[in-house]
């Protein structure tokens, strides 16, 4: 219809006959009702329109002003609880948080409440008829929009100027590259992608001291290195950090340990041996599924179970995934004693910590290519 | 000269002389008794009728499991070597004697004969003892949560024991029907000597890896945690996201559901 105002003469086709998702001219909302609506009207009442007994709606009157009533309270009470309530400790926060929720929602709820009783217990009721249309477009809507569309097209001269239409396609073409090159360098590490991959492979555990001396494992918490021979109750676990990062999360999130203590008759052959001292194994703590902190671990049975989709490693025995999601055995550090009796690493793991990446491969036939060192 | 002479030869001076004497002696003995007392040695007499009256207490309650000389059975362990903190811990907690066997020993309340002989725990600890040594019993300012910092504490039990027993001391499952309990009514005591002596599937944190000091920061931190008000409202166990989730869904959502079923419910006309 607006587009009249602008009067310009249009062919009597393009006029549309009614506006989409309107019922059509000449249908009542009040649904084929000609017998009431003739009654109704000849009452003086609005058809199809029922209003409230009189003497309900003043009793909801009532409960709906209560309703507003209490919402007024609340809303003081917000403002008081605002001034009096000191936010000093975290006692006195939660208290404050408390009163000032408490109220906010007594009042939000008041103001609720009343309005639906409002809705339902004194506003008339309308019994309402309203057909589905089609979900198909008339016919002759369907053919205006194929002719407007081809019109259009033809108008354009897309079709016709195939210049026009080739540098179009030519200007749009990097614009689709772009997201492509921006996803390769989705990381936050300011590294370009080849360095990023090998991010995911190593950790800190294969740098050097300033001294030129493996990293020592310390304890997380407190900072301590460890003495293998006070690490000496078999049962004993530890989680572990590197010497040096004990506070860089980053590090943390690929290079945390746990170090378990066992009998040394208690280690089986999925362990390798030359990576541990005493009976000291150090593994991974960074779960293979998806990189939760696998550390629940129960001395009886030597299961280190990983509390997030409980996957449950065999610590005796490598590591060695037997039971849920996990689809790789927790990666083993090569351990070793320096010349004061503090553990150290003997270098980097083996194979990539942590959950699997798509360049990952067979890391650990590629391990065992090299010779199984890492 | 005289003077003293004459003294010397009153009729009671014999009877001054002798209580002299007596009280000398009896001095002498309360300080070497006192002294040796906290020295905890074996000589003390209380000790061995302890390791003594442990040894029938034993017999009579322990053996059945763990066989007449603490060597284990098929359905118990040996105690040799396990210490009196490992006796104190089991059977202060009424895990042991246990009742039946299961996937784990629940702490449950002290059979009644321990309960009317008050003695009768530190007694088998101290046989227990004897038999090859072990963590022993600590001390009460070893465990005082107030001469502990709370917040070193945190930083080990957040690294070492909340995978499995939570960051409030609520606990959690572990595999095969066994759980890590929650720590709400453990003891100082008995913190520490689950620590030391890691009971069924926990892992032992022995005192020269975490030192007794940095033990009594995390019972600091245990007991703190747990005296601790939820200053959000309700705690849910304080087991985090599941209760939490679970809320939500069961009580949140359905109160939604109810709301809009109300809102939008239709009236029925009369007529």
């Amino acid at each position: 219809m607006t587009d009249n105002e602008h009067e310009i003469e249009q062919p009597d086709e393009r006029v549309p006959k009614r506006v989409i998702g309107t019922p059509a001219p000449g249908t009542s909302l009040l649904g084929d009702q000609p017998e009431a609506a003739a009654a109704a009207t000849a009452g003086g009442e609005t058809p199809g329109v029922t209003l409230q007994d009189e003497q309900k709606a003043r009793k909801a009157e009532r409960i709906v002003s209560l309703c507003f009533l209490i919402t007024f309270a609340a809303g003081i009470a917000f403002l008081i609880f605002y001034v009096i309530l000191p936010v000093g400790s975290p006692e006195a926060t939660g208290l404050s948080n408390l009163a000032l929720g408490g109220t906010l929602t007594l009042a939000v709820l008041g103001l609720a409440v009343g309005i639906v009783v409002w809705v339902r217990q004194i506003m008339p009721k309308y019994s309402l008829v309203q057909d589905r249309h089609d979900m198909v477009s008339a016919k002759e809507d369907r053919a205006v929009v194929a002719e407007t569309f081809l019109q259009g097209a033809n108008e354009s001269g897309f079709v016709k100027r195939k210049m026009l239409r080739r540098t179009l396609l030519l200007g749009a073409a990097p614009l689709g590259l772009i997201p492509l090159i921006l996803l390769r360098d989705l990381d936050n590490n300011d590294m370009p992608a080849s360095q990023f991959h090998n991010e995911l492979r190593h950790t800190v555990w294969g740098e050097k001291t300033k001294e030129g001396k493996n990293l020592r494992l310390v304890v997380e918490g407190t900072g301590q290195p460890i003495r293998a021979a006070d690490f000496n109750s078999p049962g004993g676990i530890l989680s572990v950090v590197p010497e040096g990062y004990e506070h860089d999360l980053t590090v943390l999130a690929k290079a945390t340990l746990i170090l378990i203590k066992f009998r040394p008759e208690e280690i089986k052959s999925g362990t390798n041996k030359n990576w541990t001292h005493d009976g000291i194994v150090a593994y991974s703590k960074i779960c293979t599924h998806v990189g939760c902190p696998a550390a629940l671990y129960e001395q009886t049975t030597h299961h280190i179970l990983c509390p997030c989709h409980q996957s449950t490693f065999d610590a005796a025995d490598g590591a060695k995934v037997i039971f849920g999601p996990a689809a790789r055995p927790l990666p083993q550090l090569p351990i070793s004693v320096d010349d004061q009796g503090y553990l150290i690493a003997q270098g980097d793991f083996a194979v990539p910590v942590g959950p699997s990446f798509w360049e990952r491969g067979d890391a650990e036939a590629a391990v065992r290519a090299k010779g199984g060192q890492a | 000269m005289t003077r003293i002479t004459a003294w010397r030869r009153h009729p009671l001076a014999r009877y001054a002389v002798l209580i002299l004497a007596l009280a000398l002696v009896g001095t002498v003995y309360a300080t070497f008794v006192q002294v040796s007392r906290p020295a905890d040695a074996a000589l003390a007499a209380g000790k061995v009728d302890d390791v003594a009256e442990g040894k029938s207490l034993f017999e009579a309650h322990c053996s059945s499991c763990h066989g007449l000389n603490a060597q284990g059975t098929a359905t118990g362990p040996t105690l040799i070597g396990v210490g009196a903190a490992a006796v104190d811990f089991q059977m202060s907690t009424g895990r042991m004697p246990a009742s039946d066997p299961g996937a784990q020993v629940p702490r449950k309340p002290l059979p009644d004969w321990v309960k009317k002989n008050p003695d009768a725990i530190r007694q088998i600890s101290a046989y227990v003892q004897s038999l090859g040594g072990g963590p022993q019993v600590p001390g009460k300012e070893q465990v005082d949560p107030k001469l502990g910092d709370a917040a070193k504490g945190g930083e080990l039990f957040r690294a070492n024991c909340i995978q499995c027993h939570n960051w409030a001391g609520a606990g959690g499952a572990l595999t095969r029907g066994k759980y890590a309990p929650n720590l709400n009514e453990a003891t100082p005591e008995q913190i520490y000597e689950a620590m030391v002596t890691g009971p069924q599937a926990m892992p032992v944190f022995n005192d020269s890896t975490i030192t007794p000091e940095e033990k009594r920061n995390m019972i600091a931190y245990i007991t703190q945690v747990r005296e601790q008000k939820d200053p959000g409202g309700f705690g849910l166990g304080r087991i985090g996201p599941v209760t939490e989730g679970l809320v939500v869904w069961i009580v949140g959502i359905l109160a939604l559901v109810l709301a809009s079923i109300w809102i939008t419910a239709k009236k029925r006309q009369k007529s």
